[in-house]
């Protein structure tokens, strides 16, 4: 189960980071601030990794909208991290779809290759991974996605998932 | 070689570019529309198309545009449902990935024929290298005119913005996205009131899927009697087909509804067959909430006519022996999967999914995988299987959205096509950990009753 975790540090949002609030917020009319939640929640994600709850609490602030109506929203869709993640986290496809063409056995590679269970984090910060329902690519399966931006990584085999990899650490290290 | 209309230019380089879109007729419905046009007429031509809503459900577009509610100085709204995310369902994307010119230009056009000045692409947040690409598209088309105020100097205004959700099945039921869109959680509205009449902030709206509306650019090109020429009975036009699992040459084929199946799977036009030399074991055609069906039943149907891909033919036989088009997402499985663990992965997958509203579909959906569970890892009673078929009838017609619906068919299918597996898996529990049933009789000819 996800929880809001408490004595968490608390978070300034840099003016660029508001600005770009602000061009989210003016998509919607007079009053409807609101709607420029979700957005708004992945660019924090984007920013810090995760979304604590001072970073919630301080969404709500700009939103003038209660504490509460953001922590409903953060728990209740899956790609909001509530808490600390590795830096990259590989999200598996883990639906029919993709297991017909060998996802699980993908999902135990990654497993034995990073040396972690599923939601946990590398001891070097680096890698955390999971299980995610379809992702809309099934003819091209296993798939996974690794965010913030997003990018799909399509028609996986254990070799492809090792190069991933190691292009990751390599890229971590510069 | 069957027509395409929306994908004819997918493989011209730069396409994804205004320019290259613009040289090969894009935009030209924009000005048909918006110069020669009144709204009324749009939605009389998208009537005539016969188009149907290719999100799932299938309802009529043109007439559910008809609905759309028009109080004096109340906004209205078009939504663009592109939430894709039913199993087996990749054609939106795609679509978007590689002519997102071409849903931008359907928006526009929509947008006009419904008088909204403010419409929203809402797409699944993890789509958010479509959030980039549509967002650069609309850009382009802002700076040449197409978007923004005074359109192509006819005074129409629309200003067009993606927004991304943050990964949830439920909104792509069409409320639940509204919810999404304003800021809260996905809790599909009891209906009614319909987003026609209280829709976006309590405002008219349509919720249309992408292909839907990337199926009107065609429509006001060519005329709705010319679009309705295209497919066979009520099932006009061209569909696309996200072809997934164990084919030959999965990915996205646009159809002309009335395809057989057959030839859907085996001809080299389109998937090429099962892949490895295998056998084809069964098929869900529409999307993982649509009954599955083994392999004879979705060849032939049971007075034994070919099967074909159109809204008619795949529910002919009803639920007993017949599925749904939905959404056109077409999993084939081989000789080698486990209907069990499959079905068990799809009661996972809903009842991850449930958003908890309403008790029938939150409980019984993890009862469900629950049972499955066992069944599959060889702890299953022979009762189980009534037991799920219970569940999924108490579940089936009791909530307050068609989740509860899309999570009972499945299983219930499964275990009225499949019994003789999940029992195999009880009466064998510790053979079927490691190995599959296999193809048994379920590709075999379907018997034929003589009748009179
Ligand atoms: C649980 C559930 C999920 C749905 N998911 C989608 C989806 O991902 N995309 C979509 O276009 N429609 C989806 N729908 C259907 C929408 O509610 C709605 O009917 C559709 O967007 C209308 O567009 P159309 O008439 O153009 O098909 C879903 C419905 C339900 C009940
Ligand atoms: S049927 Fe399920 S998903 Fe739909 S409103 Fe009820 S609990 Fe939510
Ligand atoms: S089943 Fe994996 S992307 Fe759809």
């Amino acid at each position: 189960m996800l929880r809001v975790d408490e004595a968490q540090e608390p978070v300034e949002f840099s003016p660029e980071l508001i600005t770009k609030f602000d061009e989210i917020v003016s998509r919607y009319p007079q009053g409807k601030q609101k709607s420029g939640l979700l957005p708004i929640l992945h660019l924090v994600q984007a920013e810090f990794g995760w979304v604590s709850a001072p970073a919630m609490d301080k969404v709500a602030e700009y939103l003038s909208i209660l504490p509460i109506e953001v922590y409903e929203v953060a728990t209740f869709y899956t790609m909001y991290f509530l808490r600390p993640q590795g830096k990259y986290v590989l999200e598996v496809c883990r639906t029919s779809g993709c297991c017909l063409v060998g996802a699980e056995k993908i999902m135990d590679h990654i497993e034995e290759t990073l040396g972690v269970k599923e939601g946990e984090v590398t001891p070097d910060g680096l890698f955390s991974w999971r299980g995610v329902e379809c992702l809309a690519a099934c003819g091209f399966g296993p798939v996974l996605q690794i965010g913030p931006e997003y990018t799909f990584y399509e028609n996986l085999t254990n070799e492809s998932v090792d190069k991933l990899i190691s292009d990751l650490k390599a890229k971590a290290k510069n | 070689m069957g027509r395409k209309l929306l994908l004819e230019h997918i493989n011209v380089p730069g396409i994804n570019t205004f320019d290259v879109y613009r040289s090969k007729g894009g935009y030209a419905s924009v000005e048909k529309a918006l110069k020669t046009m009144s709204p009324e007429a749009i939605v009389e031509e998208v009537k005539k198309s016969g188009l149907r809503g290719r999100g799932g459900a299938g309802f009529p577009t043109g007439m559910k545009w008809s609905f759309l509610a028009k109080p004096e100085g109340v906004a209205r709204y078009l939504v663009c449902n592109g939430d894709e995310s039913e199993p087996g369902t990749f054609k939106d994307r795609y679509l978007m990935t590689y002519i997102p010119h071409l849903l931008i230009e359907g928006m526009i056009v929509s947008s006009f024929a419904l008088g909204a000045n403010t419409s929203y692409i809402y797409l699944r947040g993890e789509m958010m290298p479509q959030v980039r690409i549509l967002e650069r598209a609309i850009a382009e088309a802002k700076a040449k005119g197409f978007l923004g105020k005074n359109i192509l100097g006819t005074g129409y205004d629309l200003e067009l913005y993606v927004q991304p959700g943050g990964g949830a099945y439920i909104c792509g039921e069409e409320t639940a996205l509204l919810e999404s869109l304003e800021g809260k959680r996905g809790n599909p509205r009891i209906k009614p009131p319909f987003p026609a009449i209280a829709g976006l902030y309590g405002c008219p709206t349509v919720v249309n899927n992408v292909e839907s509306i990337a199926a009107v650019v065609p429509i006001i090109n060519e005329g709705g009697d010319e679009y309705a020429k295209i497919g066979i009975g009520r099932s006009t036009g061209t569909k696309l087909i996200s072809a997934g699992g164990n084919l030959k040459k999965p990915g996205v084929y646009e159809i002309e509804l009335g395809v057989p199946v057959e030839e859907f799977i085996y001809s080299d036009e389109y998937c090429g067959g099962i892949a490895n030399g295998k056998r084809l074991k069964a098929v869900v055609a529409g999307g993982s909430s649509v009954p599955i069906l083994p392999a004879n039943l979705i060849l032939k149907t049971i007075n034994n006519e070919a099967r074909l891909m159109s809204y008619e033919s795949l529910s002919d036989g009803g639920f007993v022996s017949g599925t749904m088009l939905g959404s056109g997402g077409f999993i084939a499985y081989d000789e080698d999967a486990c209907i069990v663990r499959n079905t068990w992965n799809f009661a996972r997958f809903y009842h991850h999914e449930s958003c908890g509203q309403c008790s029938p579909c939150r409980e019984g959906t993890g009862w469900m995988e629950k049972v499955l569970h066992r069944l599959e890892y060889g702890h299953g009673k022979m009762s189980d299987m009534d037991l799920l078929v219970d569940v999924s009838k108490k579940i089936e017609g009791n909530t307050i959205c068609p989740l509860g619906d899309a999570a009972a068919w499945p299983v219930a299918s499964a275990i009225r096509h499949f019994r003789d597996e999940f029992e195999w898996h009880v009466t064998n529990a510790s053979e079927a950990t490691s190995r599959n049933y296999g193809l048994a009789h379920y590709a075999d000819p379907l018997k034929v009753v003589e009748t009179a």
